[in-house]
């Protein structure tokens, strides 16, 4: 928390938005990939976007890195061009990109020296600078090995490693936990943090609203190439609901009478799960005095006076497939794009959809 | 005053407990690496593509077996040719050999020209080619790096037939200066016909449709010419094409360098041919790299 570190933050502030873009469009054939993208993400913040496979979060991502050109629209990073001022923002930017940007059969030294070389450090500084990178980010031991040969979070760690060989004033994240077991989301998680700390900014791309609740200061959820909601990660949620109730009742005859209770100590949709003894509520966070979790505690006390035995009880966050219920009225892996033209804007009234029963487990998918 | 040994046993007891927050610790140093202070200064077209350079030498290193084609293919193109047309072309295998030799030498390594294509092919697939290109860096670098690394490729193949050739009795009356100038230009004019192929290695989906295509152009243009035989005795529509191919005008540049003359038509031919072969490749690589 040195004057230094303030200043250096300060300074970057200065410059406006970091990514500002309008009507950012990329068809790729018949696909409409990114349909009219309007960002505005201040510096200095990390900035989910939110959404599912195929929803154009990678395409745009890449067009603002400069990796593919946009077919329509415009974007700007730091006030500088995609297109015409393409080197300008290169040089301000990193991207880890979905799949390891660093050579699979370059050792992890070998990977962040030729990195630090090309962007102009002497062969010394270029090994120092790896060493120290490699050994923060818990990769000293595997320094000398092939990238090929990393785990997972390994893999990660040095991608990330490589794209802060310089700190970047934007870094764009894309997709940097799926599919990592949850020690390694947390290490990476970790420096997102710190990197965030030191003044860059983060465009961070995530299907799961678990990460972009925990690092986003804001949050823009897109869907077939749109942004169809945008806001803090609290005004999101409380658009959905705080989270759901999952139980697991030790008598499965006493289900309907749970039922009963929770719906009235909820004020809440209830639904009866596959499995003959569980059931999941909703949770409102809107509206209501009390939080989230305590809501659920009066209830399971309210099921306890009843009678009704609870085996297993849950709070989960509200999923993104729940998020995409409220907003869409469609479950977020529906691959297949609507036939009408109409596309719901964040309806902050009750979502009125009848859940259906896929929906019931995935409050706890995202939350591994 | 038990305060150290405790210190100390707790990292690795946390370590072998396997405690549910193990990342603060492994990124324990992160604020300090972040702040990295001035950025040096862009460096040059030149210092960049020698890293790339270097890049490819490291793969060499890690994935040796990718030199095979430029050891075991052109021993075995040299004594496969040599044996197999000496006595009916020449009379003796050792009088083709000193006709052969320089010609086989340009075949194996024009042939090996296409893995440039196949590299970098396999290397969009993967995500090292973005970072690449979010690098504020000289655009065509990363692909000038791709073919420093296979003029070393080259050289060594040249290297290669060259040894082999010796010992099966080949005489280059150019001596040792005639051999290098002549390798030299193979080297030179092979970096620029690459350009073709890191242009289809861009163009193509696959690996397979890149050598596909590869052997399609490389077929024709290596045997109608003049490296196996003399072209006297082709029909005329053939003289035709081998005497516009450019294959021809390097294999007889090479040939005479390495016998001692310095047949500067046949060398201008080539370097215009190598010139433009950049000029129209090059600038169509670039174009298809940058619309990637």
């Amino acid at each position: 928390m040195g004057a230094e570190t303030s200043k250096h933050t300060t300074s970057r502030q200065k410059d406006g938005p970091a990514i500002e873009t309008s009507g950012l469009v990329k068809v790729f054939g018949e696909n409409r990939a990114v349909d009219g993208i309007d960002l505005r993400v201040p510096a200095g913040t990390v900035y989910g976007v939110l959404g599912p496979n195929g929803a154009g979060k990678t395409t745009a991502v890449r067009m603002l890195a400069t990796l593919l050109r946009p077919d329509g629209g415009e974007a700007r990073v730091f006030g500088h061009d995609v297109q015409r001022e393409a080197d300008a923002v290169r040089a301000r930017v990193s991207l880890t990109g979905q799949y390891a940007s660093v050579d699979e059969d370059l050792t992890g030294t070998e990977n962040l020296v030729l990195l630090a070389r090309l962007l102009g450090h002497s062969k010394p500084a270029a090994r120092k600078r790896a060493a120290m990178l490699l050994e923060s980010f818990g990769l000293a031991d595997a320094a000398g090995r092939q990238v090929k040969q990393y785990s997972g979070g390994m893999r990660r760690r040095i991608d990330i490693a490589a794209s802060i060989l310089n700190t970047p004033d934007l870094l764009f994240l894309d997709e940097p936990t799926t599919g990592l077991d949850p020690r390694s989301r947390n290490q990476v998680w970790d420096i997102v943090r710190a990197v965030v700390a030191q003044g860059t900014t983060v465009l961070l791309t995530t299907q799961y609203l678990d990460e972009a609740d925990q690092l986003a200061g804001r949050i823009a959820v897109i869907d077939h190439g749109r942004v169809i909601a945008e806001g803090t990660p609290g005004q999101l949620k409380s658009s959905v609901g705080a989270g759901s109730v999952h139980l697991r009742l030790r008598d499965g005859g006493q289900r309907e009478e749970a039922r009963q209770v929770l719906s009235q100590t909820l004020a809440a949709q209830v639904q009866l799960e596959a499995d003959p003894v569980a059931l999941t509520a909703r949770v409102l966070g809107d509206g209501t005095e009390r939080g989230a979790a305590e809501q659920a505690a009066l209830a399971l006390a309210e099921l306890t006076r009843s009678g009704i035995t609870v085996d297993h009880f849950s709070l989960g966050q509200p999923s993104l497939d729940e998020v995409f219920l409220a907003l869409t009225d469609r479950p977020a892996h529906d691959e297949q794009p609507p036939d009408g033209t109409s596309r719901n804007g964040p309806s902050h009234g009750g979502p009125s959809h009848r859940g259906p029963s896929q929906n019931g487990h995935a409050a706890e998918e995202t939350t591994p | 005053m038990n305060t150290s040994p405790a210190s100390a046993r707790t990292p690795a007891s946390a370590r072998t407990a396997g405690t549910p927050q193990p990342s603060t610790s492994s990124t324990g140093g992160l604020p300090a690496v972040l702040v990295t202070g001035k950025r040096p200064p862009r460096p040059s077209a030149l210092s960049v593509s020698m890293t790339f350079g270097w890049r490819a030498m490291l793969k060499i290193k890690h994935v040796p077996e990718q030199l095979f084609d430029v050891t075991a293919f052109p021993i075995m193109m040299t004594l496969m040719f040599t044996y197999l047309f000496g006595g009916a072309l020449a009379g003796s295998t050792t009088e083709y050999l000193q006709f052969l030799l320089p010609g086989i030498m340009v075949m194996s390594v024009v042939m090996t020209t296409m893995y440039t294509g196949v590299s970098v092919n396999t290397d969009i697939e993967k995500g090292v080619f973005d970072r690449f290109r979010t690098l504020p860096i000289w655009r065509p670098a990363p692909m000038v790096g791709y073919l420093l690394g296979d003029a070393f490729r080259y050289t060594m193949a040249s290297v290669v037939i060259l040894a082999v050739g010796l010992v099966l009795g080949f005489r280059p009356g150019g001596g040792v200066l005639g051999v290098l100038a002549g390798i030299a230009l193979l080297v030179a004019f092979s970096f620029a016909f690459s350009w073709l192929w890191t242009m289809f290695g861009l163009l193509l989906r696959t690996e397979k449709s890149v050598m596909g295509v590869s052997m399609m152009v490389l077929f024709p243009l290596t045997f109608l010419s003049n490296i196996l035989v003399e072209p006297r005795t082709m029909p005329g529509w053939l003289q035709a094409f081998v005497d516009v191919n450019p294959i021809t005008h390097l294999v007889a540049a090479v040939r005479g360098l390495m016998e001692g003359e310095w047949p500067a038509g046949e060398i201008m031919w080539t370097l215009i041919a190598g010139g433009l072969l950049i000029a129209v490749f090059g600038t169509l690589t670039m174009r298809l790299y940058n619309r990637k």
